[in-house]
């Protein structure tokens, strides 16, 4: 029998109408749905439905070994597919209490500050395009390309790494790792340069994006928004500051924050976090330490029973994983707190009674990746 | 007056497919004739110059965008849009359910209609225009402006919420950015003693408006180069087709030939907007010539005066690209705000200004 699914759709007053943004919609960076209430062009309130590209990852889980949720794990929110690696990894070491090797944690705090870099590009470039500065688009994903080439390079993967494993890496570094990299930092240097010139200092662009979205520091924590887009509201909820996991706590790195609140400080805070990025990698790349890839770990991981819980800073803010074991070498339960999602909750807080021009503006402030959303 | 060694030819070519085409068959017929002659090849040169101004597109965003852009079909790709063309000449024309039918077939006829209209009176070269009247910029300014009348019935008629924003958007600022156009034109007939596009390219023989008008001028150059930059929707002020925000704005809904008139019709506006910019601010097909500068002018006076025209136009259609492909878009309260709140004002003291300089007789 065929079973229709009725969408609940939010009444609406006299002179409104629903619009669907999505899940077709060049501004939605993907198959995210919002029912947005207007009236004229104002926006009045909006829900979103979540569940268009929802694959059941946390179920999957649940029948995979340690090693297999990594693969799964890339695929949450892939433009920080090394970090949400480094979550999983970190969580079986903590359970199992092994030590990995320095050289395995140097390389592993590289790689997640690249993955930040090149997420913070590609948000860099869509956000542009959403406020119609279409050649952002092209100069974001120009520099990106550099950093999946270091990646194609030492994992044999651009987009979906899979690189780490618990206890380790899957294989060393590629000899000219190093090299790529430094050689990337100055490039880089150079160009976030453009970005300023070409995005943030453009008087449409500040007219656009100041006292837009505003989120005070008390919305930004009781709907739970971390990462960026928190600390553009001047929360302190840096995970690798509070929570330090691999290098963090012998880097030397500032936490960014912004007390404004509104979509230009959050757009604010990425650019200096690319930036901040650079130094800690400059710190570190020079200095990685001979030794082992890998810590010696058994062939079959099983977790003691119990339960994990694992924080790791995305570049989308907090990714929590919570895993209960019975001691089976796979899972009883895996959940992901993403980011994504509880940044999206407050999308109707802070747009209503704004434009609709401001309403994807301020979205693409959230940086949302929709199966981070999903999952 | 220096005499331009091709104004000649383009007379006597006219002259003499008159004279032939009288010999040949009786008034009426003749009339008739010079008519289809004249309408094809407007619509020759309509097609052709809107397929360049594709490609031309084409390229400069690709250089402003570290890219190559078109380069397969045809050396440099310059037949990739003849290719686009004939593919969307053969795409299926979408109806939309519950849409005005007889409103959604006719948008795409207006808005292309009042940018063929407004081509006739802009002169190519001296004696190389259809029709030359003595409200030459009146008309123009009135004819273009049917346009969102088309935008307006093709969001309304289209039957689909995104189209209809766009449309409203569209109207809001077109009708807004028309006053800054005309006025900013008008600041010029002030200097010019004249709306007829002959006499004024005529009066710019050593010294183009610009120039000649200078501080009045040179605001009203702007102020026209960012309003006609709104008027004809493109970015910064691309509102109508907020990518981004509507999908597509006003034209969703159309496909195939349809959409190709939409298409067609924007690079038109602009092209007509940098033709007027060109001939009112800097010119027109007047060379650059300096009053005494006898062998220098004579130099300029071998360019033909389709070049300068070319030339200049291409200037501010370039500049116009360059805007697009730099800026981000404005918000709608914040495109009406720069309108009323500062283009207008400046815009009303600068005609009083210009009237100031004209009576003391302080321009050059």
């Amino acid at each position: 029998m065929k079973e229709v699914i009725h969408t609940p759709v939010p009444l609406v007053e006299e002179e409104e109408y629903h619009i669907n943004m999505g899940p077709q919609h060049p501004s939605t960076h993907g198959v995210l749905r919002l029912v947005v209430t207007l009236q004229g062009e104002i926006v009045k309130s909006l829900k979103p439905h979540c569940g268009y590209i929802h694959r059941g990852i946390e179920k999957m889980c649940e029948k995979d070994t340690y090693p297999q949720i990594i693969h799964l794990t890339d695929r949450i929110d892939y433009l920080s597919a090394h970090i949400n690696n480094h979550a999983v990894c970190l969580l079986v070491e903590k359970a199992l209490e092994i030590e990995v090797p320095e050289r395995v944690k140097y390389v592993r705090t590289i790689m997640d500050e690249l993955a930040r870099i090149q997420s913070h590009q590609l948000w860099w470039a869509s956000f542009g395009m959403d406020l119609g500065g279409l050649t952002c688009f092209f100069y974001g994903l120009r520099d990106r390309e550099k950093i999946l080439d270091i990646w194609e390079e030492t994992t044999g993967a651009r987009f979906l790494q899979s690189y780490y494993t618990p206890g380790g890496l899957l294989w060393d570094i590629h000899p000219n790792f190093q090299k790529d990299v430094k050689a990337f930092i100055k490039y880089f240097r150079k160009k976030i340069r453009d970005y300023d010139n070409i995005l943030s200092g453009n008087v449409i662009f500040r007219e656009r994006s100041r006292n837009i979205g505003l989120m005070s520091k008390e919305d930004a924590i009781s709907w739970g928004v971390t990462g960026p887009s928190g600390r553009g509201s001047g929360w302190s909820c840096d995970v690798r500051k509070h929570h330090p996991y691999a290098l963090y706590d012998k880097v030397d790195f500032k936490e960014i924050l912004y007390t404004e609140g509104d979509t230009l400080a959050r757009y604010l805070v990425r650019m200096d976090e690319m930036r901040e990025s650079m130094n800690i990698i400059e710190q570190l790349i020079d200095n990685i330490p001979e030794g082992d890839f890998t810590a010696k770990m058994k062939a079959v991981i099983k977790l003691p029973a119990g339960e994990y819980y694992q924080r790791v800073e995305s570049a989308r803010g907090d990714l929590g994983l919570y895993c209960i074991s019975d001691g089976n070498k796979t899972p009883y339960r895996m959940k992901f707190r993403t980011p994504s999602f509880s940044n999206l909750s407050v999308l109707d807080h802070i747009s209503r009674d704004l434009k609709i021009a401001d309403l994807v503006a301020i979205g693409g402030s959230l940086d949302l990746v929709i199966p981070d959303i999903d999952r | 007056m220096t005499s331009n060694i091709y104004d000649n030819f383009v007379a006597s070519l006219t002259q003499s497919i008159h004279e032939w085409l009288y010999h040949v068959m009786p008034p009426t017929w003749a009339l008739i004739s010079e008519m289809t002659i004249i309408g094809l090849v407007f619509l020759l040169f309509y097609a052709l110059v809107g397929l360049f101004l594709v490609y031309a597109e084409r390229k400069v965003c690709a250089f402003m965008q570290n890219r190559v852009g078109p380069n397969r079909v045809g050396p440099y790709g310059i037949f990739q849009t003849i290719a686009d063309f004939i593919k969307l000449l053969m795409k299926e024309l979408i109806t939309i359910k519950n849409s005005d039918k007889l409103l959604f077939n006719i948008a795409p006829f207006i808005v292309i209609i009042a940018s063929f209209m407004a081509i006739a009176a802009i002169p190519f070269a001296k004696g190389l225009h259809a029709i030359d009247f003595d409200i030459g910029i009146l008309y123009v300014i009135a004819v273009s402006s049917l346009g969102v009348v088309g935008i307006l019935l093709a969001g309304w008629s289209s039957n689909n919420k995104y189209s209809l924003i766009g449309a409203m958007r569209s109207g809001a600022q077109i009708i807004s950015y028309e006053l800054s156009v005309g006025m900013s034109l008008l600041t010029i007939i002030i200097l010019a003693g004249t709306m007829q596009f002959s006499e004024i390219v005529q009066g710019q023989e050593y010294g183009w408006f610009l120039f000649k008008g200078h501080i009045p001028a040179f605001i009203a150059f702007v102020v026209f180069l960012i309003a006609s930059t709104a008027e004809t929707n493109r970015g910064p002020f691309d509102l109508a087709e907020a990518e981004s925000e509507l999908t597509a704005g006003f034209h969703t809904e159309y496909s195939g030939i349809k959409f190709a008139f939409f298409f067609l019709a924007e690079y038109m506006n602009m092209f007509i907007v940098a033709s007027i910019g060109a001939t009112v601010f800097l010119g027109g097909w007047m060379p650059f010539m300096v009053h005494g500068w006898d062998g220098f002018n004579t130099v300029m006076n071998y360019i033909p005066p389709s070049i300068w025209y070319i030339l200049k136009t291409g200037f501010i259609i370039w500049l116009m690209m360059w805007f697009k492909w730099t800026f981000p878009r404005l918000r709608i309260d914040q495109l009406l705000t720069l309108e009323w709140k500062y283009l207008l004002p400046i815009n009303l003291f600068n005609i009083l200004l210009m009237a100031f300089i004209v009576l003391m007789g302080w321009h050059f």
